[in-house]
């Protein structure tokens, strides 16, 4: 059997187990004392290292194999969690994690894991002589002859050779293998085991049959009659050592043992007796029809709870390429659909009109699909900082508890490749400069142990995280100080900045207000990064504080990076799209609404005044001006809190449209966010609604 | 041993210029172009060349030569180099000619009011014709695009 195959179930199963362990280590940590929570890490552990001992990762599997001694003893009650206890476990964890990535990059999985083996090691001796039995299956129960004979039933012929094979003095046994419960490549042990077995004597009888045993068709356990060339210890050793295997129950078999078995198979008429035989005939005789029937109904129920217990949906993986190259193609269809509805309007035949309505409702619903493709849940950006911020704290010796709310939003794929770091970043940053050591937020009459809520949440078009903590808040005096000091603003410009925005000179570049340097953050080129990379993704990110309370940071990402509503406007002859995710309401206005407060143009817009935008200014129209009309067209548009009306020439219509950069050479554009191509083939350029608002 | 080098001919202001083959993408005849605002005046905007937004410049305009509207011969060279993708409208291009590598000078300080930075040398072909070979890099270098934004705004 080729192992490469299994490979990829390998990488996938190991990183699952080892995010499981993770968690629930974490878990463990703020409950000490939950055998419950040690038996699901033990269980995790002892998968983990069965999978790598087949998978031939010896390092994996001596290093896993030795935490589970310790795990062991603390599940039994022999050896009380501590903290130094914790910590090697998770350095373990990260000694496992870089040998499954070495895996997964095509290495070899080797690390030198000595030094964590000598500690465990350590640990287990230090409280204890003897460490237990890592194998749970030592005391495997024992099974008798009658139930042995319910299992499955021999055909006159092996019975024959059995009898014939114990005649001539060879030892025959009737074996009982079981695997784990929560093993994964079921067939893979079956076809070890009887790898083990044919090296060593022969097989009579499977019972279920080999072909079922290898394709998995088999819930736990599968028996088999073997006539042995080796003794029962030495079978039983060479069985246990193929790795989850729960237990073997070897039973001897003796003439009088077949005489029982011959009997019962003639007894054969009780209700109970007859399904098994039935599925044992069956196997042994496929020829007849109406006895395989219940046989087959009988293997996919049996391997159904097997598969559901496993947790896998219907998934199948696929390359990120071919999601992009789909999206491309996609995009191509959409341009020419609304080139096909333009046509469709001029020509103005029915049936084409009909076909093409229908296509654009298939092709919407086609988008909706497509998009979801790419959609993965944040958790798995999520999901590493739980053990990211307990390091940190243990390293800054702060309390901490980190809340994660709404891991389950989905974000685009690409968002989500990138938005890792910046979180990673902003996170440190909320643990090493907000919250305080626990006797300065004792002195301050808060509670000892600070929080962070890390939350994600829908909102329109947008996926917002917030960072939230407890902690100092930003010192707004102390970085207008170093600001000036750094050259950010002058003193001048310096006096009229509001809160929010001294706030957002945390994110201007070279800008660092830790007092000492740590390792964790503030190195200077932190958080004017992180507004780079979240504006690259289309995002935008703030911060609102209060000293002594807390900062938020807040981060705005669109859903999507390719396709979007819009609503396209003209202005004389030019064509612009703006998101539909940042309009408000349109309108048309008169001229004589517009008014004038200290030569700002505004206008009162449902009980609130808001500031007057022409597009065709601050675009430079090179043929359209709205001052001239008497009735102007108008966006309210929407940026946080804070409004604006904007005028345009005219609506043409709402439209999907598809995002295109300008090209590298036109990278830096403030008020152009993109272009588009529109129906007729010509390019569009969407307006930016966030940079009209100032 | 000097070596071919194959190289796309086009005039700006009756003068001849090379591009070397490997860096031009593909010739179009003027198309729509959309304006992009707050642009430096020689960024003509945009085009949809099959598909793909590429930016467009107007090389005179570029080069500090006198502007044109563009007529008949007109052409949008796209070339790529560096990842930057841009296209490049000439008077007229009709031409690929091969030149030999020793047959190239360093350019003067000036040819036909273009400053010397943004050629990499002048070669002779033909019947004592004279053509300017481009240096891409520095032609679509972005510090001055950006330096012009800024002082813009």
């Amino acid at each position: 059997m080729e192992m490469n195959q299994y490979m990829s179930i390998f990488i996938d199963e190991a990183n699952d187990h080892l995010q499981s362990l993770n968690e629930n280590m974490l878990r463990l940590e703020q409950a000490p004392e939950d055998i419950g929570i040690v038996q699901v890490i033990f269980r995790s552990a002892h998968t983990l290292k069965g999978m790598s001992a087949t998978m031939g990762f010896e390092d994996l599997a001596s290093l896993t194999h030795d935490m589970e001694n310790v795990l062991d003893l603390v599940r039994n009650g022999k050896l009380a969690m501590n903290g130094a206890i914790f910590d090697t476990l998770f350095q373990c964890l990260d000694a496992l994690e870089g040998m499954v990535q070495d895996v997964v990059n095509g290495g070899t999985g080797k690390a030198d894991v000595s030094a964590l083996v000598a500690r465990l090691q350590a640990i287990v001796k230090g409280d204890f002589s003897a460490p237990a039995a890592g194998a749970p299956a030592a005391s495997a129960p024992s099974a008798d002859g009658p139930i042995v004979a319910t299992e499955m039933l021999l055909d006159q012929y092996q019975l024959s050779v059995l009898e014939q094979s114990v005649d001539s003095g060879l030892q025959v046994f009737h074996i009982v293998v079981s695997v784990r419960d929560d093993c994964v490549l079921k067939a893979v042990r079956a076809y070890m085991v009887f790898d083990v077995l044919e090296k060593n004597g022969e097989v009579v009888k499977a019972h279920p049959s080999v072909q079922d045993l290898e394709q998995d068709k088999f819930d736990k356990s599968f028996s088999v009659y073997y006539i042995s060339q080796i003794g029962q210890e030495e079978l039983y050793a060479s069985i246990m050592k193929v790795s989850e295997i729960e237990s073997a129950t070897i039973l001897p078999v003796d003439r009088s043992s077949l005489a029982e078995l011959d009997q019962s198979k003639e007894q054969a008429s009780q209700e109970s007796f007859r399904a098994v035989r039935e599925t044992a005939a069956a196997a042994t005789a496929p020829a007849k029809p109406a006895a395989s029937a219940p046989a087959a109904e009988a293997a996919p129920a049996r391997t159904a709870p097997a598969a559901s217990g496993g947790g896998a949906n219907r998934t199948i993986r696929v390359d990120i390429e071919r999601l992009d190259s789909l999206m491309n193609l996609f995009s191509e269809l959409l341009i020419d659909r609304v080139r096909l509805e333009q046509l469709a309007s001029e020509v103005r035949r029915n049936d084409l009109t009909e076909t093409v309505e229908h296509m654009a409702r298939v092709s919407a619903d086609l988008q909706n699909i497509v998009l979801k493709l790419r959609m993965v849940p944040v958790e798995s950006v999520f999901n590493r900082f739980p053990r990211m911020v307990r390091d940190l704290a243990k390293s800054l010796e702060k309390k901490l508890e980190l809340v994660i709310t709404g891991a389950e939003t989905e974000l685009d794929r690409t968002v989500i490749d990138e938005i890792g770091d910046p979180l990673v970043h902003l996170i440190r940053n909320s643990v090493d400069h907000g919250v305080e050591m626990p006797a300065a937020r004792v002195a301050a009459g808060k509670p000892e142990t600070g929080t962070v809520h890390l939350r994600a949440y829908h909102s329109g078009n947008h996926v917002f995280i917030e960072i939230e903590d407890d902690g100092n808040g930003i010192n707004r005096p102390k970085v207008l100080d170093i600001a000036i000091q750094r050259g950010v603003v002058t003193p001048e410009e310096a006096k009229k900045l509001s809160d929010d925005e001294i706030n957002m000179l945390i994110f201007a570049a070279g800008f660092s207000t830790a007092d000492k340097i740590s390792d964790i953050s503030g190195r200077g080129v932190g958080l004017d990064v992180v507004k780079s990379k979240i504006e690259s993704l289309g995002g935008r990110v703030s911060v609102t504080s209060t000293l002594g309370q807390g900062s938020k940071f807040s981060i705005q990402l669109p859903l999507t990076l390719s396709i979007i509503s819009a609503m396209l406007v003209k202005l004389g002859s030019e064509k612009y799209a703006i998101p539909l995710s940042s309009i408000v309401e349109t309108a048309a206005i008169r001229r004589e609404e517009i008014r004038d407060l200290h030569g700002n143009k505004v206008i009162e817009y449902r009980k609130s005044v808001i500031p007057v935008l022409s597009l065709a200014q601050i675009l430079d129209c090179p043929d359209y001006r709205d001052d001239g009309e008497t009735e102007t067209e108008m966006i309210v548009i929407r940026k946080g809190d804070k409004l604006a009306a904007v005028l345009v020439d005219e609506f043409i219509s709402q439209s999907e449209i598809v995002l295109k950069t300008l090209g590298k050479y036109l990278s830096n554009q403030k008020l152009i966010s993109g272009a588009t191509i529109l129906g007729d083939g010509q390019v569009a350029l969407i307006v930016d609604p966030n940079a009209l608002i100032k | 041993m000097a070596e071919e080098l194959k190289v796309i001919v086009f005039t700006l202001a009756h003068e001849e210029y090379g591009i070397e083959v490997d860096k031009v993408r593909t010739i179009e005849r003027m198309m729509p172009i959309t304006r992009v605002p707050k642009t430096p005046a020689f960024v003509k905007g945009v085009i949809n060349l099959r598909g793909v937004v590429i930016p467009v410049i107007d090389l005179r305009g570029r080069f500090g030569l006198e502007e044109t509207e563009p007529g008949e011969n007109s052409r949008i060279i796209i070339v790529a180099v560096n990842d930057l993708e841009v296209g490049f409208i000439v008077d007229s291009a009709n031409d690929v000619i091969d030149i030999m590598s020793d047959s190239i000078e360093v350019p003067p300080e000036v040819v036909g009011g273009i400053k010397a930075k943004y050629l990499s040398g002048v070669a002779k072909f033909g019947d004592n014709r004279l053509l300017i070979l481009l240096n891409l890099s520095e032609v679509l270098n972005r510090s001055e695009i950006v330096q012009l934004e800024q002082f813009g705004e």
